[in-house]
């Protein structure tokens, strides 16, 4: 039985040391915002955070989560990712949606980190968060809104 | 009585409104099937596939798989009731291989266990024996032995042979036009459920319902009643979802009911990849006739393609590509021949554009060596071609072009987007640019929207008024992400006056509307959206009567406006008159169902009107090579894009942006490799690259074009969006020959195949020096 940091609270899980966290958290904890897409991490959709970092839960070990700190898109709370959500939301970047929890998380821990990213600084950080639907344009114009509103 | 304007509602048509679930989707709790909650006792689903290209099944042991641990069931195609098929029309894709496999990722057997590990396990403990045959893999191949999924076709008009003899310049080329996987992030799912009596509810994501429906039934050997097919989102769909999911539902199916467990299908991304067809790659050649403006006098084009091991949509997806090898373009004399083989390679499918795009970029491409000859700006020779306006108007199917707006839409973003200034900015850029050199160009679009089947032309749909003035809304469209709910709903808004946010949008589902068109050709909100219309407005006259008859009031006296009904001078709310038709015993549920008017197309003589009408718009690219290293980069597109009447400029902006971004990864980036044992070599995104958002024009500027409106009578005179701007891309493949052209002068014809990807740049770049 492993126990792992969850969105803030300990949780214990009955699963294989070497089970991918993406499962561990859509099969085992039922958190179902974490979403498979590829499972070689170059994708972008199961995009979680890991001491706040953004990291692809598909190839991250259910052994390595003892000792840090998990979080997924239910456990986000800040301002910083509410604002990339109203940004979201007032763009209407979204088109199919599986890719963009992802796409959130990654735009929020770039936030959080640099508040006003560049241009450069998004293509960077969500480079690895693939959008089939093609909505590139409008994440962009969010990612960049939602840094303007944290300032406001 | 007060006269408030028609849009007070929120949500009426015409009008930005977000999409429905985009709350959701930024929260994670926008729910796709593999979301659901798991049903108590579901067994999970592999498919063991064939591991060769063309060969006979010798001996398939399967005792280990059935003995392995949590395994319930095992099935082949000895376990079909019914039909061993689920091809969309031509009875050639079995379910399971009965022996021959003609494809690596053929399904010969499937396992459902208790857990998905058990079950990939177990698939893994069967010993399967192959007798190879001789395979063919791709249309060389094919052609050499004359392998054919149908006859080739030919659609002509004038006589082209005679016309080229007699042309005072003749040019001749061919180029090679790759294939693209779909990718959509939520890959092929279902999760069947037995119900009683043997009959199944599925949750398939599919942009067909009606026809996973029919084909799980077929394999059940049941009636279509017995299958209940439900989808409310899909994780993208672009085609890929449109004949491929029923597979996948049957499988499951079939466990369910011999199990009587739930059974969840949800495949692996490479799995999916290597089991799934893609966009068909073409090769084009042609021999066209042109006088010294570079008017086109005379042409012939022959077309090839890949189908893959079987029919599935093949004869249509060719027949568009020859439907759009005009595009915009006047071709009096004019012979297009289509040769469609089959291959040992997994079966080519449904891709946005539906084979539009590689008939359209090949006469573009035309028209750039035409240009390059001549030594004029493909601008003018693309302006000197365009359809004219009550002359030289007919299509080689032999339809009128009636809604012509090309020439308009061109000249207009080539003023905005500076177009000639630049194009001559860019040439000075490049003869004092010895490694980097840039390239423009300006391509239009013409996009036919219906079913070239014309039967298929046809939408049903359901609505209810709840007493409480609540409204319950239900077509055959899917979701997938395009905004079809949003906007049917917002077409239910409009015509009830009241708040979009009153009308419940709901799964689609075969149990509510029967007898579906596939969610596919663009048509969604042109035949969803009028289906439902009908529906509304059958109830409307309904409330109408009973308002007409409680207060004496003549009919025509009797508005709707801004969740208020309006009887002469008699105000009430629309939940008000709601409650009162109900207690007054009137219905209010309704179908609606519509139909395409004017469309009729013979297709042994490839003529006829195929078309309602036609979607117009225009791009234009700037890009920058490095002639070193192939590198290659967008710099800035414009996009003037007409859309009709929009019913709702955001998503339909929305759905400009993701096409013409989809575009540009299948001529620039997206490349299917197979080897030659047909193994699919990029079956992955680590290795097949779909644009990532560094990718996209660092400029991109989208116009809807304000002057848009459908001449003919579709829903508010809207006009489909869902395809046609895929191939505003064509300018980013045009723009690359041009940079590629630079390098011998703009004089050597340019040797490049699409994808354009550095490689092949490089290839092209070193191929024009040798020349130079």
């Amino acid at each position: 039985m492993a126990s792992i940091k969850l969105n803030g609270q300990r949780v214990s899980v009955d699963a294989a040391p070497d089970t991918p966290l993406l499962w561990v958290i859509r099969d085992h904890l039922n958190l179902t915002g974490t979403k498979f897409g590829c499972g070689v991490a170059s994708c972008g959709a199961c995009t979680i955070l890991v001491d706040g970092e953004p990291m692809r839960s598909c190839q991250f070990r259910l052994e390595d989560a003892e000792g840090v700190e998990i979080s997924t898109i239910e456990g986000q709370e800040d301002s910083a990712f509410k604002n990339v959500q109203a940004a979201w939301r007032e763009l209407d970047v979204v088109q199919c949606g599986y890719c963009q929890s992802g796409q959130v998380m990654a735009a929020a821990a770039l936030i959080r980190s640099n508040p006003k990213p560049t241009d450069e600084d998004i293509d960077e950080a969500l480079n690895g968060n693939l959008c089939r639907c093609g909505t590139y344009q409008r994440i962009r114009a969010a990612v960049h809104l939602a840094a303007e509103k944290m300032e406001a | 009585m007060s006269n408030p304007s028609l849009s007070e509602i929120k949500g009426a048509v015409h009008k930005d409104l977000r999409h429905d679930s985009a709350h959701k989707h930024v929260a994670g709790t926008a729910v796709y099937i593999d979301d659901v909650a798991e049903p108590k006792n579901m067994l999970h689903m592999y498919v063991a596939m064939s591991e060769k290209a063309h060969a006979e099944i010798t001996e398939m042991d399967l005792s280990a798989v059935r003995a392995a641990q949590g395994v319930a069931v095992v099935l082949t195609a000895d376990d079909i009731p019914g039909h061993n098929d689920v091809s969309p029309f031509a009875g050639d894709d079995p379910l399971f291989s009965t022996g021959l496999v003609e494809y690596i990722g053929q399904p010969i057997f499937a396992v459902a266990a208790n857990s998905l590990e058990e079950a990939i396990a177990a698939a893994k403990l069967a010993k399967v024996s192959y007798d190879e045959k001789p395979h063919y893999l791709n249309i060389d191949e094919a052609e050499a032995v004359d392998l054919k999924i149908e006859d080739s076709q030919l659609m002509a008009q004038g006589e082209a042979e005679k016309a080229l003899s007699a042309s005072k310049n003749r040019l001749q080329g061919s180029f090679y036009i790759g294939g693209q996987d779909h990718f959509y992030l939520e890959g092929q799912i279902a999760l069947a459920t037995p119900q009683e009596d043997g009959d199944v509810h599925v949750l398939s994501s599919t942009q067909h319902p009606s026809e996973v429906q029919h084909l799980v039934a077929h394999v059940l050997g049941r009636p279509t009643n017995a299958v209940t097919i439900e989808v409310r989102r899909m994780g993208g769909g672009f085609g890929g979802k449109e004949t491929h999911p029923a597979m996948f539902a049957a499988m499951s199916s079939l466990a369910a009911v011999k199990t009587q467990r739930p059974v969840k299908l949800r495949l692996d991304r490479d799995d999916d990849m290597v089991m799934t067809g893609k966009r068909h790659d073409f090769k084009y050649s042609y021999d066209v006739g042109y006088d010294d403006d570079g008017q086109i006098t005379g042409i012939e084009i022959e077309m090839a393609s890949r189908c893959g091991r079987s029919t599935d949509l093949s004869p249509a997806i060719n027949d568009r590509a020859m439907f759009h090898a005009d595009n915009c373009y006047f071709l009096s004399d004019v012979a297009i021949k289509s040769h469609r083989y089959k291959t040992h390679t997994v079966s080519n499918t449904a891709f946005r554009g539906f084979g539009g795009p590689q008939g359209m970029i090949g006469i573009e491409r035309v028209i750039e060596d035409v240009a390059r000859e001549i030594g004029k700006d493909p601008l003018d020779v693309r302006m000197l071609n365009l359809y004219g306006e009550g002359e030289r108007d007919t299509t080689p199917y032999g339809m009128k072009v009636e809604d012509n707006v090309a020439a308009e839409i061109m000249e207009t973003l080539a003023e905005t987007s500076e177009y000639r200034k630049r194009r001559d900015e860019i040439r000075a850029f490049n003869a004092n640019s010895k490694y980097l050199k840039k390239g423009i160009s300006i391509t239009p679009v013409k996009f036919g929207i219906s079913f070239t089947t014309t039967h298929l032309n046809q939408a049903g749909a359901l609505v209810h008024i709840y007493a409480d003035g609540s409204v319950h809304l239900n077509h055959g469209g899917t979701e997938m992400g395009q905004g079809l709910f949003t906007k049917v709903a917002q077409v239910v808004a409009e015509e009830f006056q009241i708040d979009v946010t009153r009308v419940k949008i709901t799964a689609t589902t075969t149990a509510k509307v029967p007898n579906t068109s596939a969610t596919a050709a663009s048509s969604g909100s042109d035949l969803n959206g009028m289906a439902a219309l009908d529906a509304a407005r059958k109830i409307k006259a309904r409330l109408i009567d009973f308002a007409a008859e409680k207060y004496s009031c003549p009919k025509d006296r009797i508005t709707f406006r801004n969740n208020k009904v309006y009887i002469e001078n008699k105000e009430m709310a629309f939940n008000e008159l709601t409650q009162e038709a109900y207690l007054g015993r009137v219905s209010m549920s309704s179908t609606g169902f519509y139909k395409t008017p004017k469309i009729k197309y013979d297709r042994a003589s490839h003529k006829g009107r195929p078309f309602y009408y036609f979607c117009y718009g225009a791009a234009v690219s700037e890009v920058m090579i490095d002639t070193l290293t192939g590198e290659n980069k967008v710099l800035r597109t414009d996009i003037l894009h007409e859309a009709g009447r929009s019913l709702n400029p955001v998503i339909d902006i929305g759905q400009i942006e993701g096409g013409f971004i989809q575009g540009m990864g299948w001529l620039t980036t997206e490349e299917l490799v197979f080897d030659d044992a047909g193994r699919l070599r990029t079956h992955a995104p680590s290795t097949y690259k779909v644009p990532a958002c560094s990718d996209r024009p660092d400029e991109l500027n989208i116009e809807l074009w304000n002057k848009g409106r459908n001449v003919e009578a579709t829903i508010h005179r809207s006009k489909a969006v869902g395809e046609p701007p895929f191939m505003l891309a064509n300018a980013v493949f045009m723009a690359l020959v041009d940079a590629v052209a630079s390098v011998g002068d703009y004089k050597v014809p340019v040797k490049m195949d699409a994808p354009a990807t550095p490689e092949e740049v490089l290839m092209a770049v070193a191929d024009v020096k040798k020349r130079a």
